[in-house]
């Protein structure tokens, strides 16, 4: 009994660019099993795709956005809030959501993340943390735990990591949750949550990059990392952000941390100009060529 | 009767053993075969035993395997085109 006799079909399928496929992603690599969640909850939710936007900022993360078949923006290093902060506010009634690593959204571009979750930018941000820079090749990034081996931290990094979800919950974030590549289910529900909420909504996705991160530390390959979340997480929904610091190996406090009501941007914006708000006209619909999709 | 069934792309896997491991119900195993890659697919080793819950599907970083729900006479139910 063939696929094709039962007619069937993968659901995700029609949320990615086929002819993409197969991804670059290495065997294991938890981007990937993260697109799932992320297409199930856009399927469930019903989310109208023509008014859907994806940006990325670059490395193996940022792929997501050329991957997915969806309007598309794949921006350049660091910069992806800033792009979808232009693009929110050009087209208030796109769904923006930035999907991008731990290196794109939180070290080289750490400073937007700040700004937009201060702000309160109505944008969903999905950051796949896997603690490194895998595209470039292992290097410590500002979320690479204290102590940890990487390419640039032979003898361990010196430096303290930052805890993502702490800092946009102090920064202002309507939404804040964590989870790893191991919470499939959960991962769909709270998306789903997320893509409902308007404001600065930040989801954090831990996420083994075998090659680099679990490679120079001795932690095993993909399964075990994915095995190594199931054993160290505990969910605990609610919990302060500051008792949620991520250590090199003890436990991952994941969950939905934060669900609050603030006024975004947009809205205060409106407010406060008053008559002398206006949208840009509906621009006319223009054919834009699928761009460069070569990484720097 | 199994209540549902895998679907595979063998081309697309990349043998990384998460189906295997996260199948609730132990129902897949890595095949000795390779496919173009030099990967192993899974194969099903206790298709009695297939929900059709999907998990695999939820787990695959590659898109290569989902699974689906069969109606009592065998058609597939849900998930199709
Ligand atoms: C301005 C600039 N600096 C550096 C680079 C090189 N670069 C490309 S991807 C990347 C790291 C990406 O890390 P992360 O966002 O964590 O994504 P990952 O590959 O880990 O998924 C770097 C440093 C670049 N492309 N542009
Ligand atoms: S280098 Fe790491 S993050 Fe990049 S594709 Fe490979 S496993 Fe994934
Ligand atoms: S559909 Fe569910 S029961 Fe069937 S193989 Fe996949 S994970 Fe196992
Ligand atoms: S999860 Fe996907 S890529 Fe990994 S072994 Fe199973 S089918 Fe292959
Ligand atoms: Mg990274």
């Amino acid at each position: 009994m063939s696929t094709t006799d039962l007619h069937v079909h993968n659901p995700v399928e029609e949320l990615l660019r086929q002819d993409r496929i197969p991804t670059i992603w290495c065997p294991g690599c938890g981007i990937g099993t993260s697109v799932n969640s992320f297409a199930h909850a856009l399927l469930k939710q019903n989310i109208d795709l023509d008014k859907t936007a994806i940006v990325s900022g670059i490395g193996c993360s940022g792929r997501v956005s050329g991957y997915m078949n969806l309007d598309s923006f794949h921006t350049t290093h660091g910069r992806a809030i800033p792009f979808a902060t232009g693009l929110k506010l050009a087209r208030p009634e796109l769904n923006v959501i930035v999907y991008s690593g731990d290196g794109d959204l939180a070290s080289i571009g750490g400073n937007h993340l700040i700004h937009a979750a201060r702000r309160n930018m109505d944008i969903l941000v999905v950051c796949i943390n896997n603690m490194i820079y895998a595209m470039t090749g292992g290097q410590a990034a500002a979320t690479t735990p204290g102590s940890s081996l990487s390419t640039t931290t032979p003898y361990g990094a010196f430096e303290p990591e930052l805890n993502l979800v702490q800092l946009v919950d102090a920064a202002g974030a309507c939404f804040v949750a964590r989870w790893t590549a191991y919470h499939v289910v959960q991962l769909e529900r709270t998306l789903e949550k997320a893509l409902r909420k308007k404001g600065f909504r930040f989801i954090e996705v831990l996420s083994p990059c075998p090659t680099y991160f679990q490679r120079k530390n001795n932690m095993g390959d993909a399964l075990q990392a994915m095995l190594d979340y199931k054993k160290r997480s505990k969910i605990q929904h609610g919990c302060p952000t500051w008792e949620t610091a991520l250590t090199p190996s003890g436990p991952i406090i994941v969950g939905e941390f934060v669900d609050r009501e603030r006024e975004d941007y947009l809205t205060r914006m409106r407010k406060q100009l008053g008559p002398h708000y206006s949208e840009f006209p509906a621009q006319q619909e223009e054919h834009v060529s699928e761009g460069c999709s070569r990484e720097c | 009767m199994p209540k549902g069934t895998v679907a595979i792309t063998a081309e697309r896997c990349k043998g990384c053993g998460f189906c295997v491991e996260f199948c609730p119900t132990h129902v897949l195993e890595l095949s000795s075969a390779f496919n173009a890659k030099g990967y192993h697919p899974p194969h099903m080793i206790a298709p009695e035993k297939c929900s059709g819950c999907n998990l695999c599907g939820m787990y695959c970083p590659d898109f290569a395997i989902f699974g689906f729900r069969l109606a009592a006479n065998g058609e597939s139910k849900g998930a199709t085109k």
